[in-house]
């Protein structure tokens, strides 16, 4: 029998919003990883001196530094708010016949963000 | 006067055309319409040589599954007037080759299907004879995969999954997902058996969690959810493969 396939675009996730927001959703990564990245650059330059330390903290006081900070940060919380929402479908919990609400599991998530993040606040505000 | 709507219908005739159209037929708007009656219109009034699937008209027997303006549902389920007074586009679903019109080829979900093992299995030598009884199980033991063994094969999920349209090797989300009903049954010892299948690439590590099986689940199956556990169980066992080899499985 001849059977008919149907191409499938490079578009394809295009076609409907959650495919949009899934490809989203996995570009995100890319500005996670770069900002880890970033990050061990950071270290590096610690150990390189003061000099080499402050330059590199100078630079990235230009506008074009803080606009693609503000750009990463936009790109991370979708990226971290996207796959705390996903928790409660990978961690499924019982107590007995009941399932533990999908909101606490997730919302676990998000207090733990919150402690770790006012800590962090503290480290580099309040010291 | 009588109200109208316009259905734009896929039309493939292997006998007359090699490329697929699309067929618009008017049909009359009624509330209590479904597309599927609809469709039923179309064939009996209309167009005799209009094919689909469909039997129960009522979500159980998961033969109706179409594309309806793109997505994966039910026709016995998708209601009219939710489009009216709009054209509704109607097409096979999405991922599978098409036989005729609305009609697909499922052999590969059968196969599919078929070899992830949906069946309790026990180990060899384990097997109650019959006069010691059925296998019991606690309410709470059947909460945990109940879920799972709500699906109708109506193979809406892997319509809607973009990783099983560009490579048919993947598993897909029906088959894994009762494989994991399976699995997760307290009087099922055939994990093993099915783990070589599940544990390959063509089966969890395929997926890439876009989550649309889930959303278009007609009973709320959550195949997406039934993969992505696996994937952690599956993690579980290579972590302790690597750190106690000597623990060897149960």
């Amino acid at each position: 029998m001849n059977t008919y396939h149907r191409p499938v675009p490079n578009t394809w996730w295009l076609k409907r919003k959650p495919y949009i927001l899934f490809m989203i959703r996995e570009l995100t990564s890319v500005f996670v990883a770069g900002y880890c990245i970033f990050l061990l650059v950071l270290v590096y330059k610690l150990t390189q001196g003061a000099d080499a330390y402050g330059n590199f903290m100078a630079a990235l006081k230009s506008p074009s530094s803080v606009a693609l900070h503000l750009i990463t940060l936009a790109f991370v919380l979708y990226h971290t708010i996207t796959w705390f929402n996903l928790t409660p479908k990978i961690l499924v919990l019982y107590r007995g016949e009941e399932r533990v609400p999908q909101g606490l599991v997730a919302g676990t998530f998000y207090a733990g963000w919150v402690v770790v993040s006012v800590i962090v606040a503290w480290l580099v505000l309040g010291v | 006067m009588v109200e109208t709507m316009k259905l734009e219908i896929f039309r493939y005739r292997p006998e007359k055309e090699s490329v697929p159209t699309f067929q618009t037929y008017k049909v009359p708007f009624r509330e209590d319409w479904v597309v599927l009656d609809a469709i039923n219109h179309i064939k009996d009034e209309i167009d005799g040589t209009l094919s689909y699937r469909w039997s129960c008209q009522m979500g159980v027997c998961g033969s109706c599954g179409m594309m309806i303006n793109n997505v994966p549902k039910l026709s016995c389920a998708a209601f009219l007037k939710d489009y009216y007074p709009d054209k509704i586009r109607i097409e096979p679903l999405t991922g599978f080759p098409v036989e005729r019109d609305l009609i697909f080829e499922m052999d590969d979900f059968m196969t599919k299907l078929t070899e992830i093992q949906p069946y309790i299995i026990r180990k060899e030598g384990e097997e109650k004879p019959l006069d010691e009884g059925e296998y019991l199980q606690s309410p709470a033991e059947l909460a945990h995969f109940k879920q799972y063994s709500m699906c109708i094969n109506c193979m809406l999920c892997y319509a809607a999954c973009p990783v099983y349209a560009i490579d048919s090797t993947f598993i897909g989300p029906a088959a894994i997902a009762l494989g994991q009903r399976y699995n997760m049954d307290s009087r099922d010892q055939g994990r093993d058996s099915r783990q070589e299948l599940i544990a390959s690439h063509e089966g969890i590590w395929e997926c890439t969690f876009v989550g649309e099986c889930s959303a278009v689940c007609p009973k709320d199956v959550d195949p997406a959810a039934a993969i992505q556990r696996a994937k952690v169980s599956s993690t579980v066992d290579w972590f302790k493969d690597v750190l106690i080899p000597w623990g060897k499985k149960k």
